[in-house]
């Protein structure tokens, strides 16, 4: 298997190491401890193991078995083959953090690649080199605004329709700091305005979400005047695919954008690992957590990559750094710049104009079905709500019957919602799929 | 040997991916909400394919030799563990589909748990954290939790020895808490008259790492234990070093109270050139409660003809969720898979190995490379790289040498409190023939330092680049190419 030691090797080391037995090795372990006997399943061949593992994948029914119109979060696209045969390359697959740029030029140009096109397709100066998720992406951007006042600013305003994974986790990570996060309790179907009483001079950082939680999409540029006005930053966390159609954030005047990258050739697996958009403006880039690579020569004169403002972070800083991130999401950072490349400048928006339109679509043919209707009469990207005449959970359950992944129950985080499901339409969703949806959902109030 | 960038491959018309026409009616686009401008570039399937093919050609990995990077455990990464995270029933559910629809997943996700309250001695596991620095912020959330949950507020004081890792001070940073560092005694355990002098009413906890990043086991590591808990702390255990011990003793059983394991180093998941990794927490009983959720659990425990249903609970006084959704599943089913084929006696004899390859190189190299600590070492040693008759050689310029003969070096540099540090860490998964051709490299680096110094000092010389100017990427900042600059003209993807 993988210990490739023989026997005759075993006694050749030990005699080299000057003792007798494998134990020996191990006496300054306390003895009353050592060696427990471990309570674990008996060993499996490979053949063996990937037998249960297939037993336990098939006991799953997947979206390649059911008809999917679930987001929330995390989105069903279409992943061309390429992005994972690079991915899964060795020599990217199982290389280690690039800090030996002289044999890791590889990893540091992906990198750099991936930073030029998050900048890209964001309208900002510099993108780090990634965060593990959406919801992280939030928490740093966060930590990155106190610290950017000095402490001087602790108010964090959350918008309601910012992921609730998010905001969750934005609360889990400041319950020992001074940051004070908070939702304002504002009607939902407002627009961004809503939000405007809740800022003022010890605001740090204001969040919204583009396309929000409920698929709704807004100009946030005046809301950008109106923070800066105040004195302080606005962070909007975006779908990544969406803005293949939609005005990139820097347009509207963010200083920071976070996403969950996952929509960028990432398979869904179950919630992870995905990716963790993070990009700022350039006089904040010492401020920004996590990763970065730039550009330099070697001294053969050669262009080349290298992690550089190192300094800002942990494993030098030590208890001073803003973050504790090391490990990020390498891999999945190359699988979304290996999915932009391919898809380019047309294909991306393409796919977006694709979730758009059927989406559109959909949104159109449920609200024609009696006792449905639209939510909110907002723009929106490729998610919308649909108010329907049972709980959500009931409707669900009568959509799986039929092999259909509803949508997600927006009671669970929004009480008061229990009859509003969060519908998610993409490029994979054919009209047949919809069409099936509607003739359901119709059937649905009468049974 | 210098590779375009994906910016300057870019060719005005082409495409890598052909999607299908709309089969639905267009619908009007957002009039104030459309972008004129996408400056990504335009590349075919080959372009692409061929770039990061060339890139992937500039990178050393574990499947093309061995890694002895100290404290990563790069280990060899099994290939079944890919092939089992790609099955279609894996790769392809959706996170917020119903409990009755992914019951394999989550049978396998509270295996995965139960295997690793059991390796680690643990009552509760949570899988949600994205890597070991994150769950080092788990687990001193948790820590925090508890005080606060029994109002003991008092308790902010975090003690970290000067040998941790760089993470667990800014974890404690970030937490809230107040850092004290500790210092190491001569044999490089931790300082008891420097512990007792912290040990007051104000000791939240201890990180700890043991075996420590000198590779040492601890030989007062129950009297650390001890003294943290009667003075009302609690202890956090750095798991980045578990390849030591798994089978060898349970740091449970030990009294840690708290430990995050790095799937990505103990359980063979690839690193992926920094990533993803995955960092699940184990706690002892009084714990449990404070885990973040949800976790996995049987919600329905079924009966002789229906089989238990799992599903998701949140602990009662959680401290919350850490990131989104349940955590890095796909790293879970490689870990899982890695378990399941090793078996009780298999997971011992990993730590057995990878102690034995350690000590077997520190035997080999300790005459020509100077030892500070003199002891059996675990899974990874540190030397000094730097010989008084060769004043001029610095860790470094041996690691950049060792490139030269195909090698990845150690860890340099670290742990801060051994001058020119060298960290070695060979793993398990390295044959005795690998290690004596790593020796034979290390002792000639050895003898080439006092001949031919020029030639460490210049290293390397046969990498696809030398050594790089990092004072210039930090000055001149360049962090992205231009195209964002100078979008392209006349591409308004508004008249799609």
């Amino acid at each position: 298997m993988f210990i490739p030691h023989t026997e005759a090797d075993r006694e050749a080391m030990l005699r080299t190491i000057g003792v007798d037995r494998l134990d020996d090795l191990f006496q300054d372990v306390p003895a009353d401890y050592r060696f427990p006997d471990l309570n674990l399943p008996p060993a499996q061949t490979e053949m063996e193991v990937m037998m249960e593992l297939q037993r336990l994948a098939n006991a799953n029914e997947g979206i390649s078995d059911l008809i999917c119109f679930l987001g929330a979060g995390a989105y069903n696209h279409y992943i061309p083959a390429a992005v994972d045969a690079i991915t899964s390359r060795g020599e990217f697959l199982t290389a280690y953090t690039p800090y030996q740029p002289e044999i890791s030029q590889g990893t540091l140009q992906a990198i750099f690649d991936y930073q030029s096109l998050i900048t890209a397709l964001t309208g900002m100066d510099v993108s780090n080199a990634s965060h593990y998720d959406g919801a992280t992406a939030v928490a740093e951007a966060v930590t990155m605004a106190y610290a950017h006042f000095r402490g001087k600013k602790t108010k964090i305003v959350l918008s309601p329709s910012l992921h609730p994974h998010y905001r969750a986790t934005v609360e889990t990570y400041n319950q020992g700091t001074e940051v004070q996060a908070f939702t304002p309790e504002i009607d939902l179907s407002a627009g961004p305005d809503a939000l405007l009483p809740y800022i003022d001079g010890s605001t740090a950082l204001v969040i919204v979400q583009y396309p929000d939680f409920f698929g709704r999409i807004y100009n946030y540029t005046d809301l950008a005047e109106k923070v800066h006005a105040a004195g302080g930053l606005l962070a909007i966390a975006v779908n990544p695919l969406a803005l293949g159609l939609l005005t990139p954030p820097g347009e509207f005047g963010a200083d920071i954008v976070v996403g969950e990258g996952q929509p960028l050739g990432i398979p869904l697996s179950f919630g992870g690992p995905y990716l963790g958009i993070f990009a700022t403006r350039k006089e904040y880039v010492r401020k920004m957590a996590g990763r970065l690579v730039g550009e330099t020569m070697d001294n053969r004169g050669q262009r080349a990559y290298v992690l550089t403002l190192t300094a800002r972070e942990q494993h030098i800083r030590r208890e001073k750094a803003t973050s504790n991130i090391c490990t990020n999401q390498g891999l999945m950072a190359l699988a979304s710049t290996v999915y932009m490349s391919l898809l380019g400048k047309n294909g991306l928006q393409q796919v977006a104009e694709l979730c758009y339109h059927k989406a559109h679509y959909a949104a159109d043919q449920i609200a024609a079905i009696p006792g449905y209707s639209l939510w909110s009469n907002s723009p929106y990207f490729h998610e919308f709500v649909v108010q329907c005449p049972l709980p959500a959970a009931e409707i669900n359950a009568h959509l799986l019957e039929h092999g259909i992944l509803g949508g997600y129950e927006l009671g669970k985080d929004y009480p008061g919602m229990e009859n509003a499901m969060l519908l998610a339409v993409t490029e994979m969703n054919s009209k047949e799929e919809i069409d099936l949806l509607v003739d359901i959902l119709s059937e649905a109030p009468h049974d | 040997m210098t590779e375009p960038l994906l910016c300057e491959l870019s060719i005005s018309g082409r495409k890598g991916v052909q999607f299908p026409k709309p089969d639905v009616p267009k619908a009007a686009l957002p009039a104030n909400l459309t972008r004129q401008h996408l400056p990504l570039p335009e590349l075919s399937e080959v372009d692409v394919v061929r770039h990061f093919t060339r890139l992937s050609q500039m990178n050393y990995c574990i499947d093309k030799g061995m890694y002895p990077l100290g404290s990563c455990t790069m280990k060899y990464n099994p290939k079944v563990n890919e092939a089992a995270a790609h099955l279609p029933g894996f790769a392809f559910i959706h996170p917020n589909q119903p409990i009755e629809t992914v019951q394999g997943a989550l049978l396998m996700m509270y295996e995965l748990q139960e295997m690793l309250k059991e390796i680690g001695g643990f009552a509760g596991i949570t899988l949600q954290p994205a890597a070991g620095a994150q769950g080092e912020l788990t687990g001193v959330l948790i820590v925090r939790a508890y005080h606060q949950a029994r109002n003991d507020l008092k308790r902010t004081k975090i003690l970290i020895p000067d040998s941790a890792h760089g993470t667990n001070p800014a974890t404690s940073a970030m937490s809230g808490m107040q850092v004290i560092e500790l210092p190491s005694d001569v044999n490089g355990n931790v300082n008891l008259d420097a512990l007792r002098a912290e040990c007051d009413d104000t000791l939240a906890g201890l990180m700890l790492t043991n075996p420590n990043t000198l590779g040492l086991f601890d030989e007062n590591v129950l009297e650390v234990i001890r003294l943290v808990h009667a003075a009302g702390g609690l202890v956090y255990g750095d798991g980045a070093n578990m390849n030591a011990l798994l089978g060898i003793v349970r740091p449970g059983d030990l009294g840690i109270d708290v430990l995050h394991y790095n799937l990505h180093k103990t359980f063979s998941t690839p690193h992926g050139g920094g990533g993803p990794g995955s960092g699940p927490v184990g706690v002892r009983e009084h714990l449990v409660d404070f885990l973040p959720g949800p976790i996995v659990d049987i919600v329905d425990e079924g009966d002789e003809d229906t089989p238990p249903l799992y599903g998701f609970v949140t602990p009662k006084q959680s401290i919350g969720r850490v990131k989104s959704f349940w955590g890095h599943f796909g790293m879970m089913v490689r870990a899982y898979t890695y378990i399941r084929m090793y078996g009780p006696d298999g997971i011992r004899s990993i730590s057995e190995h990878a102690v034995l390859n350690a000590n077997y190189l520190m035997a080999l190299m300790k005459d020509v490379y100077h030892l500070p600590y003199q002891r059996t070492c675990k899974h990874e040693f540190v030397v000094e790289g730097r010989w008084e008759d060769a004043p001029e050689i610095h860790a470094l310029d041996i690691a950049k040498r060792m490139m030269d003969y195909g090698l990845h070096p150690p860890t340099n540099y670290f742990p801060l409190i051994v001058h020119e540090a060298l960290m070695i860490e060979p793993t398990e998964t390295e044959s005795k023939q690998t290690l004596d051709a790593f020796v034979e490299i290390m002792l000639k680096i050895a003898e080439e330092a006092r001949t031919d110094p020029e030639l460490l000092k210049t290293a390397p010389h046969i990498t696809p680049v030398g050594r790089l100017d990092e004072v210039k990427a930090a000055k001149e900042l360049v962090l992205c190419c231009g195209l964002d600059s100078s979008p392209i003209a006349g591409t308004s993807v508004a008249a799609g």
